[in-house]
């Protein structure tokens, strides 16, 4: 899923400039390094790090981009046969936070509006303290959708749960409804609103954002149909996240690349889901945090590696 | 009803009440235009705040992403809920043949069409795309309690004006025939247009009583549904503190109770500066008044059940919650309109002497302002105390303060309320003449003969 051809990469780099226009933001690059440094014709673009880069015209092909409608079709069926899964082994997560960065760096989000949040937890007094990567759960029953009044967000057939920000009327009905508090609201004009001017939406990518609309963890569903893992979970550097399809029993580790079995190893490690008496059904399950790799450490602040 | 009086009798008497009752359209002075001046300033100052949530976003509010919902649904809440008196008044009264609420109804109906109105303009400017509010009828979903909400918000708008506009008719046509020469003559045109050519048949009576009887037993499961959905956007989630199942039935007894006493206050309004004394008596003041206790026993009921039973139990969740309402931060909002919302009411009305006008009056303002703060404390500790922690967010995520905005834009819907109170009141009867005169024995002939 990873090793990614010098071809492939190029085609990607094709699509999304197409997307994003000549100097548009773009969201789908990543690895941009590799590109860096050619000559001659170049032309600047954004990464999804959110950093400027140069690359050579010659590598850019025009991409083959579905128009709104058609984006927004395809993007409200979701890709089919799949059933999309995430497994976060909470004793390995030392609080790294490059899951939040990358995916703020790929959704358009301030610094306070988080699709991820690493959460410092404790279950009881006595307990341990442990951190705690939140996304959308994409719950199977989920009490988001159903308050919708207009349909702007729903669930699809591979199992996660999007907005359409064109169609939202930003009633927030649905930030009501979550359990979880994982959805967040444009309560001013998203950040560089300015560079994202004129950029097709990508409902996929719920980019770009717009003001008084809703937006929330997508797993990178835009990521997912060009074949590669969601931003947070391919920035961890610490092995948390596991991501794969249900439907193949297979999950992939950020980190490691490393796949193996979905129903074993949440079998092994004795895995949950948050507030399952809530009957949300999530697809995101924990392993518990024990035995965990790093010591927790009060201070958040000192802990950017 | 009286007994029947001789024709000349009859006359005076009629051309006496019409005279008093439409004291009201007449009096135009320097208190008038100052009041008007008054209500259209704040609503200005109101819509020139929208004006700059538009431009700026909802982040002008106080509003972020844990207490999404603050000051305008509370608000949207506390004026669906007065607009329950209509129903309660004007139809399950006189469906129950109970005599002493009919001189009452125009009120009640004046502040459900005033509340229910404001309740459709508040919940807009809570939105954050105005701009897209068609989507609710191009894109509705039926399962979307907002989408059950509106249709039977608009339901009960459209039946409330009905049931305005109903028994209005006979009275804009005696108003057209006998209304003297101080009543404005647009108004008089108004009038003639209003009143569809009504001659006084005794057909057409029978077609107002028979509409009348079949939108009375309409609105009320309308007018029961508009705040039990309404509960439900609360109810229907899984947050402590609206998680529960009695919400339907508190909401509808707690609107009871702010419906009540704004009924009271808009007679008392009237009463004091129409010069309606002999129409608005002491009597029906102490009849409201015994009204008004029944209807706090039955809210007190529903807080005890509300309160008592999670706070036995004090499960996790609901333990923040609750304690933040009794002893923490809203501990002093709490009690207050507990106190002056509920058990000042009970204890001071059940002695008649505080069912005359002047102290009934004085109650109902505190219990008005005590049912807005519930409204208040029901939205918002609940959305302070998330299942999961608030972390890596600002300090105004934690908790929410309206800003000076959304407290523009919520005076303005008081403001606008009352200009539509204002309005009707200016343009139309506060009391159905006809009716009452029917009620002092005079007969419908009498009503109906066109001016000499």
């Amino acid at each position: 899923m990873e090793k990614k051809s010098r071809r492939s990469f190029v085609k990607a780099l094709g699509v999304s400039i197409g997307a994003a226009g000549v100097v548009g933001g773009s969201s789908i690059l990543n690895s941009c390094t590799q590109v860096a440094s050619t000559n001659s014709d170049t032309i600047t673009l954004l990464t999804s790090s959110g950093e400027l880069m140069k690359v050579d015209k010659s590598q850019l092909k025009p991409a083959d981009l579905p128009s709104l409608s058609e984006n927004q079709k395809r993007g409200r069926e979701g890709l089919p046969g799949r059933k999309f899964v995430m497994v976060i082994d909470l004793s390995k997560c030392r609080n790294a936070r490059q899951c939040m960065k990358a995916c703020q760096n790929h959704h358009q989000l301030r610094p306070e509006q988080h699709h991820i949040n690493v959460l410092q937890m404790q279950d009881a007094e006595n307990t341990a303290p442990y951190y705690m990567p939140k996304p959308c759960q994409h719950c199977d029953n989920p009490p988001c959708t159903k308050v919708c009044p207009v349909n702007a967000t729903f669930k699809r057939e591979d199992g996660i749960v999007l907005i359409d920000n064109e169609r939202c009327i930003g009633c927030r009905f649905c930030i009501a409804a979550c359990p979880y508090s994982a959805r967040v609201f444009n309560w001013f004009e998203p950040r560089d609103a300015e560079k994202y001017e004129g950029v097709t939406y990508n409902i996929e990518a719920n980019v770009p954002q717009k003001k008084g609309t809703i937006s929330k963890c997508l797993f990178s569903a835009d990521r997912l149909r060009d074949g590669k893992l969601p931003s947070c979970v391919s920035a961890c550097p610490n092995g948390v996240y596991w991501f794969g399809d249900q439907n193949e029993d297979a999950v992939t580790n950020g980190t490691t690349h490393e796949t193996t079995s979905f129903s074993k190893l949440i079998k092994d490690n004795a895995a949950y889901t948050l507030m399952e008496e809530l009957g949300t059904k999530p697809r995101v399950y924990y392993l518990p945090p024990k035995d965990r790799a790093f010591p927790f450490q009060g201070e958040i602040d000192q802990h950017h590696s | 009803m009286d007994k029947v009086k001789s024709p000349e009798e009859s006359r005076k008497l009629l051309d006496k009440i019409t005279f008093d009752l439409t004291r009201s359209i007449v009096k135009r002075d320097e208190f008038t235009n100052f009041w008007y001046f008054l209500l259209i300033i704040f609503a200005l100052v109101g819509l020139w705040g929208w004006g700059i949530q538009i431009r700026d976003g909802l982040g002008v509010t106080g509003m972020r992403d844990y207490v999404s919902w603050g000051m305008y649904i509370a608000n949207f809440v506390f004026f669906v809920a007065v607009s329950l008196i209509g129903f309660l008044i004007s139809s399950a009264l006189h469906l129950l043949k109970i005599k002493w609420s009919k001189v009452i109804s125009r009120v009640a109906e004046q502040v459900a069409i005033a509340a229910v109105a404001l309740a459709g303009i508040i919940i807009v400017t809570d939105m954050g795309r105005p701009d897209r509010f068609l989507n609710v009828f191009l894109h509705g979903r039926f399962a979307s309690p907002i989408i059950w909400d509106v249709t039977v918000v608009t339901t009960y708008l459209t039946i409330s004006v009905l049931l305005y506009y109903l028994p209005l008719i006979p009275d804009l046509a005696l108003l057209r025939d006998k209304g003297t020469d101080d009543i404005p003559q647009w108004k008089r045109n108004i009038y003639r247009i209003l009143a569809l050519g009504w001659k006084g048949h005794a057909e057409q009576y029978k077609l107002i009583a028979h509409a009348m009887r079949i939108l009375m037993i309409l609105i009320i499961p309308v007018g029961l549904s508009i705040h039990t959905v309404t509960s439900w956007l609360f109810a229907a989630t899984l947050r402590s503190g609206w998680d529960t199942t009695i919400f339907g039935p508190y909401f509808v007894a707690g609107a009871f109770v702010a419906g009540v006493a704004a009924v009271i206050i808009v007679m008392f309004l009237y009463r004091t500066r129409y010069g309606l004394k002999d129409y608005f008596e002491d009597y029906h003041f102490n009849m409201m008044g015994k009204l008004f206790v029944l209807v706090c026993l039955v809210y007190l009921y529903f807080n005890i059940n509300e309160f008592l039973v999670p706070g036995y139990k004090m499960k996790t969740a609901e333990s923040i919650h609750l304690s933040n309402l009794f002893t923490g931060k809203y501990s002093t909002m709490f009690w207050a309109t507990q106190f002056f919302g509920l058990l000042l009411p009970i204890t001071l009305m059940v002695n008649k002497y505080f069912r005359k006008p002047v102290p009934i009056t004085i109650i109902s303002v505190f219990v008005l302002i005590a049912s807005w703060f519930k409204r208040y404390i029901i939205v918002i500790p609940t959305l302070e105390h998330p299942f999961l922690p608030v972390q890596n967010v600002p300090e105004n995520f934690q908790h929410y303060a309206p800003t000076s905005i959304e407290i523009m834009i919520t005076v303005f819907s008081f403001m606008a309320a009352l200009l539509i109170i204002t309005v009707l009141a200016k343009m139309f009867p506060v009391i159905t003449i006809w009716e009452y005169a029917e009620e002092k024995g005079i007969s419908r002939e009498i009503i109906s003969e066109p001016k000499k």
